[in-house]
């Protein structure tokens, strides 16, 4: 399968899990929100370029926003983490060229320790943005810190369920560089 | 000059990135002329297809409780028939008022029309509910809707085939409510916290209130008639600082499983609103 379809076929896949399955899931708590759609964006190939990427990042993010009714919300932080995902790429990545010989971000093209904390930075970055906008609106300081850390932990649950679940091929690929 | 464009083309990245981020702020902050733009009629067509073909599965599951709900509903309208009302005393009659269902429906002031939910959420903060039924079938923004138990939400936004309704579950929502006792009126809005309950403000702490009184809609409010249950009361709080009590309110509807919605069109509402808009101009 080629980058293009299979990325065109999760695009769809987070899109409808979200939608119709998470967000259906009755609330237990007003901090609990399950979010895991912006996975996505974190299994962007490293070769894409970054303009790419951020204009990928903000449809991604919009599309969602017109499955709930506001336009933006989700697409601002999709979009700043999408920017911001080859700055952390490049921090991380333990060995010289590792982002030449896989094709995505995971476990094995990263590393245990590198690959957590990039899931873990991007998911608080993100989720802590899609708060304080909601937050700019209405509520108070502690509705923001209280569902920024609910939904970061939910997050991080589910991303790890994702991983354990989802069986991505990461093949090494010599003479690439 | 050169310089300019040298800093554009080594930053360029990160000008595209601050673009893409006003855009969607200016999105999200201008969200209610943003309804009115183009693309979201589009987008409201196709998301609301998509929630259709769930929600053909979806609603198997709660068929159930879907007919018991409208079963009920049936009992309530055919105790309001005019046939139970019937004396032995033959100068005993119930009458109708003939003129306010004339055939020319002239001084109709409500029209019902029922509705399919096709989606619906919960767990946000904003929670919209989407039904198959749009400008086509006669659905404008701004009518109200109400479910088989109580009230649901108003119109939003309506393309060709589809409605948006923001539900009472939703922070920007506002009703006006009324003690169905003793006539106090209220404003019913949601904190955002739990979808369990509703809060209802600006009740003065003059009204006798108990614990399970029901609030039901006013006659204040344009979209729905008077009297239909918007919740009871299920604690009042009281705080020492205000001349208002603060209620909090158990929904009627059950916004976890509301499969049929009817939409009303209040048939006269232009005409109270101009009426009440030349008032205001004249001042």
């Amino acid at each position: 399968m080629s980058d293009l379809v299979r990325n065109t076929i999760r695009f769809i896949l987070f899109i409808l899990v979200q939608v119709f399955v998470l967000f259906q899931i009755k609330p237990l708590h007003q901090f609990v929100v399950p979010y895991l759609y912006f996975l996505y964006i974190l299994w962007l190939p490293f070769s894409m370029p970054r303009m790419a990427a951020t204009l990928l990042g903000f449809c991604f993010g919009l599309t969602l926003d017109f499955f709930t009714k506001t336009p933006g919300l989700h697409a601002a932080p999709c979009t700043l983490i999408a920017y911001l995902r080859p700055f952390l790429v490049n921090i991380l990545i333990p060995q010289e060229g590792a982002d030449k010989n896989y094709k995505s971000p995971s476990i094995t093209s990263m590393g245990w320790a590198p690959y957590a904390t990039y899931v873990l930075i991007l998911t608080f970055i993100h989720n802590t943005y899609l708060v304080f906008l909601e937050w700019l609106q209405f509520g108070s300081f502690w509705f923001f810190l209280g569902k920024v850390l609910a939904t970061t932990g939910i997050s991080l649950m589910l991303i790890l369920i994702t991983e354990l679940l989802v069986y991505r091929k990461e093949k090494f690929r010599t003479n690439t560089v | 000059m050169r310089n300019i464009f040298l800093f554009i083309r080594r930053y360029f990245n990160f000008v595209f990135f601050v673009v893409m981020q006003i855009i969607a702020l200016y999105m999200l902050f201008h969200y209610n002329r943003f309804h009115e733009a183009a693309f979201m009629g589009v987008a409201n067509e196709w998301t609301g297809r998509v929630s259709k073909k769930f929600n053909n599965v979806e609603y198997y599951f709660h068929l159930k409780k879907t007919n018991e709900e409208l079963v009920k509903e049936n009992e309530i309208l055919r105790n309001l028939l005019r046939q139970n009302f019937e004396g032995a005393d033959t100068t005993l009659k119930v009458l109708v008022d003939s003129l306010s269902r004339d055939t020319f429906g002239h001084l109709r002031k409500y029209r019902y029309r029922d509705a399919k939910v096709v989606n619906n959420s919960t767990s946000l903060q904003y929670n919209y509910i989407t039904i198959y039924r749009g400008e086509k079938q006669g659905v404008h923004k701004d009518m109200g809707v109400i479910s088989p138990s109580g009230v649901l939400g108003t119109v939003v936004y309506s393309s060709s085939n589809y409605s948006i309704v923001m539900s009472l579950l939703n922070v920007q929502s506002k009703l006006s409510g009324k003690l169905k006792k003793s006539s106090e009126t209220g404003q019913v809005s949601w904190d955002g916290k739990s979808p369990f309950y509703l809060t209802m403000n600006s009740l003065p702490k003059s009204v006798p209130l108990a614990k399970g009184d029901s609030i039901v809609t006013s006659q204040y409010s344009s979209r729905f008639p008077e009297g239909i249950l918007i919740g009871t009361v299920a604690e009042i709080i009281d705080d020492k600082a205000s001349n208002f009590y603060t209620l909090r309110l158990k929904p009627a509807t059950n916004f976890f499983a509301v499969e049929h919605a009817t939409v009303i069109e209040n048939l006269q509402a232009e005409e109270q609103k101009k009426l009440e808009e030349t008032t205001k101009m004249n001042q």
